[in-house]
């Protein structure tokens, strides 16, 4: 085990953790500001990898498919939240959790209606394939590198905007008192269907992006979305910050896990019950991490919120 | 047969009662026609129903449920089958753990069982029966017959790779059942994992030659993507279950070059598999996969045996289908003494078809009249 | 307990609304007596003529409805009745199924479970099987319960996910019970006297399971524990100036609700004569969240019709269309906008304290 390969993982495990703050940004902001809870946010996944999918066929440009899918994501978003959502806020978690399974049932089968059962095609485009070779003789894929640098844009925009901008003030002052915005003369309405929106446009570009590099297929975004709750529950549920600490925290120990786990037991284990074993116990790690850190910090580690 | 016609185009219908006869065979079909891997499930109805048309027959009622990919719906609809509706024989189940759950119970019952598809070791073997009937294959030809294949090429030192579950890890013991050499690594991988990174770093870091993996369906696909733009070097062998027709149009150029082992493909020279192919491409406008294949081959095996006997009659019908008098599309086509099939294996690679698109294309057999090696442990 | 009546009074009110098994006399005749004897009255009567009718189908399909039934009557206790919204109740329900599975598959191979500290036959005796699932689960839930009740509000969904989600991966992965293939039972476990291989017989067994779920829920919140559970859900802060510590209530609470939930996947387990981690998945974690809150939070038959309800729209849905699951999100989207407290609110009116 070289030092360029454990380079090479943590490389991945910082990828994987910033596709993960795009979704559990969305996530945390829609719990932050309205108190929420949206099983139906890997739809808005779906939704903006379908969308890049079919446009990216259609145009042959991948950036024109990768600003529809965004904006596919966003709209749908927003109608979900006119239709539905704004009917929820003042209901119990447990109605939020019902409605929003509903949802899920209905944005699946709803896409296998419109597009079929198999698979859609999404590639990277051309100028984005191969790789580059990093110092220690690594070689890494420039894909990669850039969901790396889009998550670092990503964050750093969202810092912008909700530290610097007017919208930022509103969303701040949505999540410590959400009575007072609406007495200081902010049209609470509107400004919850542009967080949902937001929350799904992010949702959907992660779907865009991560979609060219795995299958674009119904069901696609539920094991992302049961990612995505850990990361927020152990990043504190309300908190940007924690969002992208969580994120990164979940990706590097997961792909960690997965590689040295089966290694460690290797020591002292035959090597074919060790690979099964190891491989097994790097498939819970996260939610034992998740478990450890909520017994000693039962809100999370930047807790914004309840 | 109108009905038929329009059912198998995959309307809205998934069930459907079709003209009423007198000594009229019902046969309940459970299969996975939602949520993921569904397009298998279509495959395998689709290709059945095709059969069923061409035969001209109208005697033959099916009756179609969807199990959603869940062992107790499966369980749940295999009761309705049966005790409702009283049919002939059952067929269409996808996974090997659904026809875990399922098949024990229904042979107990004295109700035929027909696999298109999945063929786990225990149902070879050990808990055989003589109503089981797998007209498609063991979970372990494939997988074996790409060992064989591989030996045989020259790769000394292939790495495998599959999830971690029964099947994946049967997948490799299978492997190495039939290549017979030392393999440089053995990966595990999580059952529905999407992102390979961690993989394909460790893939590239060992000293192999050639990699073999068993990834269904959309983890395949994940994979392949994940791996083009990995940029190592170094020729890939499956499964066609990682490679049918739909999944290899789904990973696009990545796919080019890789070969698989499967018990069936479009372009093999035969009669019946020229009415199939053909047949199928105008009835619903796309290539088949070799899961369409197995389920025509499983319809064509029942109205085979129905002209020599009714279901009612148990032994004679169970007999005629021990025969497998029938025009296979995959060529020669026999079952063993356990009802598993014995049959050539071949060879295809992914090449880039006329139109662009990624297609397969046959160029020769792994290996020949393959049996599984649980025969021995079935007695019936 | 005994320095504050008031409060168990007060609190004692509060629980009564919905907790009477058997409607007091007098009652018998109001709209939701009648809708709750209609209830229990049909899901007896219609396998019972189904099966003197010959139709063995609809005998084991009410036996499921029974079986998600008193699945979902002990996840209401924590729920509706608890306050503690757990989103990972697949974990007992699975746990009761590997229970009934793991001991018919070693007394049918004739090996013993373990050897090492003593050694421990299969067994297959519904008898045995039934308390040691109960026990398992109940040791399980106090594991999860103490650490998991630690967090409130969505921490608490998601770390009661986040345990479920452990041991699915793990009866996944491990091989010797099947991993993801699951476990065949290929003989029901047995009880004396009776034939439990009966479609009718094992159905009445269901009920009495379901019937005597749904006696101790209603028995135990009109206990002074229940009081105590519910001032715990409404408010704690003035349970705890009362010197009771919500704690150890809510912990008690949870670990009954999982054993009665686990009873139930033991049930499953030997009417399907399967077992397989499907039962671990956070789907069903959902979908039991979602029969009760179809039927009614809180309400002692809530999760009996959620349950009839689901079940038969899942059955006779999927025989119209292959898209059933999107009809099936349209009717419980439906319910949650419109039908604001359950099937049971609609059917048989609101709770006096809602």
């Amino acid at each position: 085990m070289s030092v360029t390969l454990l380079i090479e993982q943590l490389l991945n495990g910082v990828q994987l953790g910033t596709m993960l703050f795009l979704m559990a940004s969305g996530l945390t902001l829609v719990f932050g500001v309205m108190g929420l809870i949206n099983l139906a946010h890997g739809s808005f996944y779906m939704v903006g990898a379908y969308a890049t999918a079919a446009v990216t066929a259609s145009t042959g440009s991948f950036l024109i498919g990768l600003g529809a899918g965004m904006a596919a994501a966003a709209m749908v978003g927003a109608l979900v939240e006119l239709l539905v959502i704004r009917r929820l806020y003042h209901r119990p978690h447990l109605d939020q959790v019902l409605a929003t399974f509903a949802l899920i049932l209905i944005f699946s089968e709803g896409t296998r209606w419109i597009f079929g059962s198999s698979p859609m095609r999404l590639s990277p485009p051309s100028w984005l394939t191969g790789f580059v070779t990093l110092p220690g003789d690594t070689r890494y894929p420039i894909y990669r590198l850039m969901l790396i640098g889009v998550g670092i844009v990503i964050s750093i925009a969202l810092y912008f905007l909700i530290s610097k901008t007017r919208l930022g003030m509103r969303i701040r002052a949505g999540e410590s008192d959400r009575e007072m915005i609406g007495a200081l003369g902010v049209n609470i309405s509107k400004l919850y269907t542009v967080v949902f929106a937001l929350g799904a446009g992010l949702a959907g570009l992660a779907g865009a992006l991560v979609g060219a590099l795995q299958s674009v297929q119904v069901g696609m975004g539920e094991p992302v979305l049961i990612l995505a709750f850990v990361v927020i529950v152990i990043g504190g549920i309300g908190s940007i910050k924690g969002a992208l600490l969580g994120a990164l925290l979940v990706g590097v120990v997961d792909t960690l896990g997965r590689v040295y786990l089966p290694i460690f037991f290797r020591a002292f284990m035959p090597p074919s019950e060790a690979t099964g074993v190891g491989a097994a116990l790097a498939a819970m790690l996260i939610y034992i991490l998740m478990a450890v850190i909520l017994a000693f910090k039962p809100k999370g580690l930047f807790s914004a919120h309840d | 047969m109108k009905q038929v016609t329009r059912l198998g185009l995959g309307l809205l219908l998934s069930s459907s009662v079709l003209a009423a006869h007198a000594e009229e065979v019902k046969i309940g079909m459970i299969t996975t026609l939602s949520g993921g891997g569904s397009h298998l499930g279509v495959d395998v109805r689709d290709g059945f129903m095709l059969a069923l048309e061409q035969s001209g027959r109208d005697d033959v009622e099916v009756l179609i449920q969807d199990d959603a990919n869940r062992p107790d719906l499966a369980r749940s609809l295999a009761n309705e089958f049966m005790q409702r509706d009283e049919v002939d024989i059952l067929t269409g189940i996808i996974w090997s753990n659904l026809a875990m759950a399922v098949v024990p119970t229904v042979t107990r019952q004295g109700t035929f069982y027909l696999s298109p598809n999945a063929g786990p070791s225990d149902l070879a073997g050990r808990m055989c029966h003589e109503n089981y009937f797998n007209v498609a294959y063991q979970n372990d030809n494939l997988h074996g017959a790409m060992g064989a294949y591989m030996r045989e090429e020259g790769y000394e030192h292939p790495i495998i790779m599959a999830p971690n579950y029964p099947a994946g890890t049967d997948a490799l013991a299978g492997f190495k059942h039939l290549y017979e050499g030392e393999v440089v690594g053995e990966l595990y991988t999580q059952m529905g994992q999407t992102d390979y990174a961690a993989e394909i770093a460790q893939i590239r870091d060992s000293d192999a030659d050639s990699l073999f993996f068993f990834l269904p369906g959309g983890m395949g696909i994940s994979f392949m993507k994940q791996w083009e733009s990995s940029g190592v070097d170094m020729p890939i062998f499956g499964a066609a279950f990682s490679f049918d027709e739909i999944l290899i149009k789904a990973v696009g150029s990545a796919a080019i070059g890789a070969r698989n082992t499967s018990l069936w493909a479009y372009d093999l020279e035969n009669e019946a598999n020229a009415r199939f192919v053909e047949g199928f491409q105008a009835a619903y406008d796309r290539m088949p996969t070799l899961y369409a294949a197995q389920g025509y081959d499983t319809a064509n095996l029942i109205l085979s045996a129905l002209e020599t006997a009714h279901p009612d009659d148990k032994d004679a019908f169970r007999e005629a289908l021990r025969a497998a008098d029938f025009d296979s599309v995959r060529g020669e086509f026999r079952f063993g003494p356990n009802h598993h099939p014995i049959q050539d294996i071949y060879v295809r690679e992914v090449v880039e078809g006329d139109d662009g698109e990624p297609t397969n294309r046959l160029i020769g057999i792994a290996i020949e009249d393959i049996q599984d090696v649980y025969f021995e442990e079935c007695q019936m | 307990m005994t320095n504050n009546t008031s409060l168990t009074n007060g609190a004692s009110q509060a629980a009564t609304a919905d907790t009477a098994l058997v409607p007091k006399t007098g009652s018998h005749f109001d709209r939701k007596g009648l809708v709750q004897m209609a209830l229990l009255g049909l899901l007896l009567l219609v396998p019972v003529a189904a099966y003197f009718l010959g139709h063995i189908y609809y005998v084991n399909l009410a036996s499921r409805i029974t079986i998600i039934a008193m699945a979902a009557v002990g996840l209401n206790l924590a729920i509706g009745y608890g306050g503690m919204v757990s989103f990972g109740h697949a974990a007992y329900f699975g746990l009761g199924g590997y229970v009934a599975g793991i001991s018919a598959y070693h007394a049918f191979d004739l090996t013993p479970f373990m050897t090492w500290p003593f050694s421990l036959p299969g067994s297959d005796s519904l008898l045995v099987v039934w308390l040691v699932a109960a026990l398992l689960c109940a040791l399980l839930a106090l594991a999860i319960g103490a650490i998991s009740l630690r967090t409130t509000g969505v921490y608490f969904i998601m770390i009661t996910l986040a345990f479920a989600q452990m041991i699915y991966y793990f009866a996944n992965s491990w091989p010797t019970y099947g991993g993801e293939d699951g476990l065949p039972i290929y003989i029901r476990n047995t009880l004396p006297l009776v034939d439990s291989s009966n479609a009718l017989t094992y159905f009445l067994i269901c009920f009495v399971g379901l019937v005597l779920a749904m006696a101790i829920t209603s028995r135990l919140m009109k206990s002074r524990f229940g009081a105590a559970l519910t001032m715990a859900r409404l408010n704690d802060v003035r349970l705890a100036t009362a010197g009771i510590s919500p704690y150890p209530i809510r912990l008690v609470a949870f670990v009954i609700s999982a054993a009665i939930t686990g009873l139930a996947g033991a049930l499953y387990a030997d009417l399907n004569g399967f077992v397989s981690p499907n039962m671990l998945s956070w789907h069903f974690s959902g979908e039991l969240m979602v029969i009760v809150i179809l039927g009614g939070v809180g309400r002692l038959y809530g999760p009996l019709a959620g349950a009839v309800l689901f079940v038969m729209m899942e059955t006779f849905l999927g025989g119209v269309t292959q898209y059933w699951q999107l009809f099936l999100g349209l009717v419980l989207l439906g319910v949650v906008l419109f039908a604001k407290h359950g099937v049971m609110g609609w059917l048989a009116g609101r709770e006096r304290n809602e």
